[in-house]
């Protein structure tokens, strides 16, 4: 007798791809509206500049690779892209950048490793790397903010202090995304295994670190809440594609994007570390999953 | 093997850069600009040659057990004799160039070239391989050294002066005036990027060609 076993991409049934994407949509209203509150309503435009971009290119690649328009517009998952890119952007990064990074993540990093459901690498993380390796400056650029209001006196009593109204925001963005996650664990659009074996390996690794120097490393609760963190864990890690298959697998690839994002962020020259340990990772799942066999 | 063949074979069909993808450290590491790129490419044409026309005529009185040493001191002795004109003639480009000029020894086109075809053939097919080899190689990493400088600085041929000395300053082409400048388009990430892209191309109009 003889058993079918099918590979990926499972995309038979494209309503469910595009209902899946919608509820991640639904997921991410919550982390918008923190961030409107708090960095006004650029994010705003951004989110629209990225999702025109990122239906133009799908379009375009699928025109050039011959593939079914409708089929494929239509399913979010561009959409999902964009929204996650623009989302981990600082919010007044020039137009360009956020052109540039959406066009790359959808014609590099997903259309030419074959489009949904064959990339390998996570396509909004993907390109959030090349941007940043490529335009550090603006990339890390969180403090346009106080430049407009300190107008041309940039001092530093005042960055201090905007500094930590800036870290309150992301705390409060970071529970947003928590929300929306536990939004998708409750429509079961994910599982628990990547956000709590990514967020308990985080923790882990950095309480070790803390207890032995607190002076030097910072505390478990400063990495869950500060920088793309819950956004991860819930909406990037998650991505089924690039992810380990079996939930066995999950755990170990989960637990490997906590620890080196720990590792970048402590011992890297880049500010955040979670596009990194992702795409590190996602070269991993392929041997984890070949590895562990459930 | 006609004359045609090998001419042929070396610029596109069995190009060391293109379809072999011979020797792509040195490809990835030095094609930051067109001049670095021409640079390398120049001296790994003119060891290419040395080398083929050399191990074609020493072919009968090597023995197969020991050719491939044979081959590497062969190809050891003419990139050092290189690296030694360059440092003597082009000192600046010497020194962007650094260490991939020595290590041009362990260029796998070159030892290619020497075990696939110079050490089977006549002299005067060697050196005409040799020439067409290096001369595809040099293409390849002339395109993509132009490729990157104008995706990284904006500019072409910057830093001709290297090379041609300070008279051919006009030469260089600002493309894109006040241009940021695109980090990865330099970094190593940009050469692969950039290689896939050529190759791809290339890839392109041979379908292009075979359905014609």
């Amino acid at each position: 007798m003889e058993f079918k076993v099918s590979n990926a991409p499972f995309i038979h049934n494209n309503n469910s791809v595009s209902k899946i994407m919608r509820q991640l949509l639904y997921a991410l209203m919550p982390a918008i509206v923190v961030y409107v509150y708090f960095f006004g309503w650029n994010i705003v435009v951004n989110l629209f500049i990225a999702s025109i971009t990122a239906l133009s290119c799908e379009a375009l690649m699928l025109l050039l690779r011959k593939r079914p328009l409708r089929a494929f517009l239509t399913d979010y998952s561009a959409i999902v892209t964009a929204f996650l890119l623009a989302l981990a952007l600082p919010p007044f990064v020039p137009w360009w950048i956020t052109v540039l990074g959406t066009a790359f993540a959808i014609i590099v990093a997903k259309h030419v490793y074959g489009g949904l459901g064959y990339n390998l690498f996570n396509p909004a993380m993907a390109a959030y790397a090349m941007l940043l390796i490529s335009f550090p400056l603006q990339m890390s650029d969180w403090s346009v903010i106080l430049d407009t209001l300190s107008g041309a006196t940039p001092l530093d009593a005042i960055k201090n202090q905007l500094k930590i109204t800036d870290l309150k925001a992301w705390e409060w963005i970071n529970l947003a995304f928590l929300l929306g996650g536990c939004w998708l664990l409750y429509k079961k659009v994910i599982t628990w295994h990547i956000p709590v074996a990514m967020l308990i390996s985080l923790i882990i690794i950095s309480a070790i670190f803390f207890l032995i120097n607190p002076n030097l490393y910072s505390s478990p609760l400063f990495h869950l809440l500060n920088g793309a963190t819950i956004m991860g864990a819930f909406f990037i890690a998650t991505d089924p594609v690039t992810a380990a298959t079996s939930n066995k697998a999950r755990l170990i690839y989960a637990a490997g994007i906590g620890i080196l994002i720990y590792v970048i962020r402590t011992w890297g020259a880049y500010p955040d570390a979670v596009a990194f340990a992702v795409l590190l990772m996602n070269m991993a799942a392929p041997t984890i999953d070949y590895y562990v066999k459930s | 093997m006609t004359y045609q063949n090998i001419i042929y074979e070396g610029l596109w069909k069995n190009n060391p850069g293109f379809v072999q993808l011979l020797g792509l450290c040195p490809l990835l590491a030095v094609t930051s600009t067109v001049i670095n790129a021409l640079g390398l490419g120049i001296a790994t044409t003119l060891v290419l040659m040395a080398s083929n026309v050399s191990v074609s005529l020493i072919r009968n009185i090597v023995t197969n057990e020991i050719r491939l040493p044979v081959f590497v001191l062969v190809i050891a002795s003419f990139v050092t004799a290189i690296e030694m004109f360059i440092k003597a003639f082009y000192y600046d480009l010497y020194l962007t160039l650094g260490i991939f000029i020595p290590l041009i020894v362990t260029n796998c086109a070159i030892i290619g070239r020497a075990e696939a075809f110079a050490s089977k053939q006549p002299w005067d097919r060697a050196l005409l391989d040799g020439l067409m080899m290096g001369l595809g190689f040099t293409i390849v990493l002339v395109l993509l050294g132009g490729l990157r400088e104008l995706f990284g600085y904006g500019t072409l041929f910057s830093q001709v002066e290297l090379m041609f000395g300070e008279a051919a300053q006009w030469m260089t082409i600002t493309v894109f005036e006040d241009y940021e400048g695109f980090l990865l388009a330099i970094l190593p990430p940009g050469a692969f990027f950039g290689l896939a892209l050529l190759i791809a191309l290339k890839n392109m109009i041979d379908a292009r060609i075979a359905k014609a």
